[in-house]
């Protein structure tokens, strides 16, 4: 394993050859804005928030999915980038039916934060208002479609930490959802263990507790970390 | 000539409405109509959410009274779930709705009423408002500013805001009371004794110098309804429903507000957004009835409190015996029983240890596939009614509003003043300021009733048989 040697920001980084972006500058504390990220599963660049910029390339690219190479001259703010992912975020509130006021997950959303910390005081774009529907037919959880972003972390859960492969994605750009099964109520979904990392998983109020109320949907996803790391390094008790 | 005449916008309620005063060939009043022109459709687009989010999703409805629609909710949810709730929770709910009705009835009284009859009918409309009033008695405006902010302090303490507060949930609530927060609550009770005691010395006065006004703002027969307790004592969260009439005599007694649709009607008019709801065994539109503050009273035979009993039973004098106070005007001075008696009942709370328990919120699943959640709002009795699939999502929502409730009231009151003023074919300027009144007497709140937005301007019109708009007059 070679290490590698760029700047971030300005600032002198040296990283293994086999990390991220994303990696090298979260371990030298540079933040970088992030959605369908989630520590303990891989990467797919889905969301496109931590898109950045890198010298001599003229396309913007993704720092979860980018690996680190020697002499790399990354900048992780700029004008440029700033309104990329304002706009990112502008289009995930069109495309779907987000309601803040009234989520279970205000005031915890990933994506309400990052709106708030991107500056997006409105949407430019016409709202899609789409008629999704909820499907609440699970013993214990709710999947409500018109909060869904599409990150796919509940899929990646699911199927790489619980192997359970019960969820996935059915049909393409506007069309495209998060399915159970065979494209069945999750409730009929024989393969769920009903283990909620699914839930634990989501960034916004897409999948919750049901009988969940206003902002009552607070999820702890370290644990999600933790059940990996103790996996592969075989620690079974928490800290 | 006959002739219609039309007040749009009608200001200083809660929405945004029109005013239509039809005029027959001799030349006087036939008849009026109070149109709200707004639409917004909650209970349409609420099908297809989960039961358990409508305590959330219906105090959007109004930022005025988003407590009302957030514990109807709320009930509703616990008849889905088919539980009874924790003592504690049902306590907590009711210091939350007292908390309401003081706030909403402050702003009722202070804000919007009291410009017109403390600085008189025919000040100019620019200064017969709040700021009016601070200009000429900044002390009182001062105190029933504060009044109302004692309220909304009893909300935010227990829901942590004061508008849009999600904190009761179907089988319960999520927080109870903690000692610092009855502390604070504590603290203000003195003064908020004091105010009301200032409000009902002006009252009298208020009284004394205005009895055409009694005689004339909706002073008419009509059925009046509201929850009484078992032995009829005025109740404003459990509890059943009891239609009295304007003799006094009670027509029905101890109805299951859960089974509202079996003596309540709706009636849809094209003329306006705003549903007509009447007591169907006497049909439409002679099943009449009026709710809030004046028709609580009314169906009440005591108070419970006894500060508010001193002057409830002053109250019921003004019916003459038996009869029940069949004027409109007089739902100020009920209003303010009501902010007396809240204030004695949140004070008995503070006592009560049960509202710090930890057993707040009972558990379930879909138990059965209706629930009506009913509640007294400041305005009047409030219905939401869901019907639920077996997942819980919404596949109907009935909510019956206040102002829906007293909207043939509000017809009759119109065209009782209006017969009082118009003569000819023109909109006399003092008969528009006191059918304003008359209107505000409900203290209606639109955006509740239709679910509707909009701003609060005034637009009469005078109107021939024949549809003629012979005189017209808007103000906003």
């Amino acid at each position: 394993m070679a290490a590698k040697t760029l700047t971030i920001d300005g600032k002198q980084v040296s990283a293994d050859e086999s990390v991220t972006i994303l990696d090298a500058a979260t371990d030298a504390g540079i933040k970088i804005p992030t959605l369908c990220h989630l520590d303990g599963v891989y990467d797919v660049g889905a969301c496109r928030l931590c898109l950045v910029e890198v010298a001599g390339i003229s396309k913007l690219l993704p720092a979860c999915t980018t690996k680190v190479s020697e002499g790399m001259d990354i900048k992780t703010d700029s004008e440029r980038l700033r309104k990329y992912r304002r706009m990112t975020l502008e289009l995930l509130f069109a495309e779907r039916n987000h309601v803040c006021a009234v989520c279970v997950d205000n005031g915890h959303c990933e994506l309400q934060a990052l709106a708030y910390s991107q500056g997006m005081d409105h949407v430019r774009y016409d709202y899609c208002f789409p008629k999704w529907e909820v499907d609440n037919t699970h013993t214990l959880f709710g999947m409500d479609h018109n909060r869904c972003i599409l990150c796919t972390r509940c899929v990646r859960v699911c199927w790489h930490i619980e192997g359970a492969g019960t969820k996935n994605v059915s049909g393409r750009g506007g069309k495209a959802r998060i399915i159970t099964d065979l494209n069945q109520p999750w409730g009929t979904a024989d393969t769920c263990t009903k283990c909620g990392k699914c839930v634990m998983a989501c960034p916004t109020g897409a999948l919750f507790n049901k009988g969940s109320t206003v902002g009552e949907m607070e999820r702890d996803r370290t644990k999600l970390e933790f059940i990996v790391t103790a996996r592969e390094k075989k620690q079974w008790i928490a800290d | 000539m006959a002739q219609r005449i039309i007040i749009d916008p009608v200001t200083r309620i809660e929405g945004h409405a029109k005013i239509s005063i039809f005029m027959d060939d001799a030349g006087n009043v036939s008849d009026a109509e109070f149109h709200v022109v707004e639409f917004r459709g909650f209970e349409k687009f609420c099908e297809g959410r989960p039961y358990s989010e409508m305590p959330g999703i219906t105090p959007r409805i109004c930022g005025i009274c988003p407590v009302s629609h957030l514990l109807a909710a709320a009930k509703a949810g616990d008849a889905i779930m088919a539980v009874s709730i924790p003592p504690a929770a049902d306590k907590l709910r009711r210091l939350m709705n007292l908390g309401q009705l003081i706030q909403s009835h402050a702003l009722s009284f202070f804000h919007l009423s009291a410009p017109d009859f403390l600085l008189g009918w025919d000040t100019p409309q620019a200064k017969r408002n709040v700021f009016g009033l601070i200009a000429s008695n900044a002390d009182l405006a001062r105190a029933g500013i504060r009044l109302r902010q004692f309220g909304q302090e009893v909300i935010q303490v227990l829901g942590g805001q004061k508008i849009h507060p999600a904190w009761a949930v179907p089988g319960g609530v999520r927080s109870a009371l903690t000692e610092e927060g009855r502390a604070r609550i504590r603290a203000w009770l003195p003064e908020a004794y004091a105010t009301t005691k200032t409000a009902f010395d002006l009252w009298k006065k208020v009284l004394d110098s205005h009895k055409k006004e009694v005689e004339i703002f909706g002073n008419f027969p009509s059925l009046f309804m509201g929850l009484v307790e078992p032995d009829g004592t005025w109740e404003h969260h459990g509890g059943k429903l009891r239609f009295t009439d304007s003799s006094g005599s009670i027509i029905a007694d101890q109805l299951d507000p859960q089974k509202y649709y079996e003596y309540i009607g709706e009636s849809v008019q094209t003329s306006s957004y705003l549903k007509s709801p009447y007591y169907s065994p006497l049909g439409f539109p002679d099943g009449m009835y009026r709710v809030g503050p004046l028709a609580r009273l009314n169906v009440a035979e005591q108070m419970g409190t006894p500060k508010a009993d001193v002057e409830f039973k002053k109250f019921k004098k003004l019916g003459r015996g038996r009869s029940a106070v069949t004027s409109s005007f007089l739902y100020h001075y009920a209003r303010l029983i009501e902010i007396l008696t809240s204030i004695e009942r949140v004070e008995a709370y503070m006592d009560d240890a049960e509202l710090l328990s930890e057993d707040l919120r009972a558990d379930a699943g879909i138990n059965s596939l209706r629930g009506v959640g009913v509640s007294e709002a400041p305005r009047g009795t409030l219905f939401h009614d869901y019907t639920v699939d077996r997942d819980g999502l919404l596949r109907k929502v009935n909510l019956i509003v206040a102002t829906g409730q007293n909207n043939l009231a509000m017809n009759q009151t119109v065209a009782q003043i209006a017969r009082h003023y118009v003569r000819g074919n023109t909109i006399p300027e003092p008969m528009l300021n006191r059918v304003e009144h008359g209107i505000r007497c409900y203290d209606p709140c639109l955006s509740c009733s239709t679910h509707a937005i909009g701003q609060m301007p005034l637009h009469v019109q005078l109107i021939a048989p024949d549809g003629t708009v012979l005189h017209e007059v808007a103000r906003g």
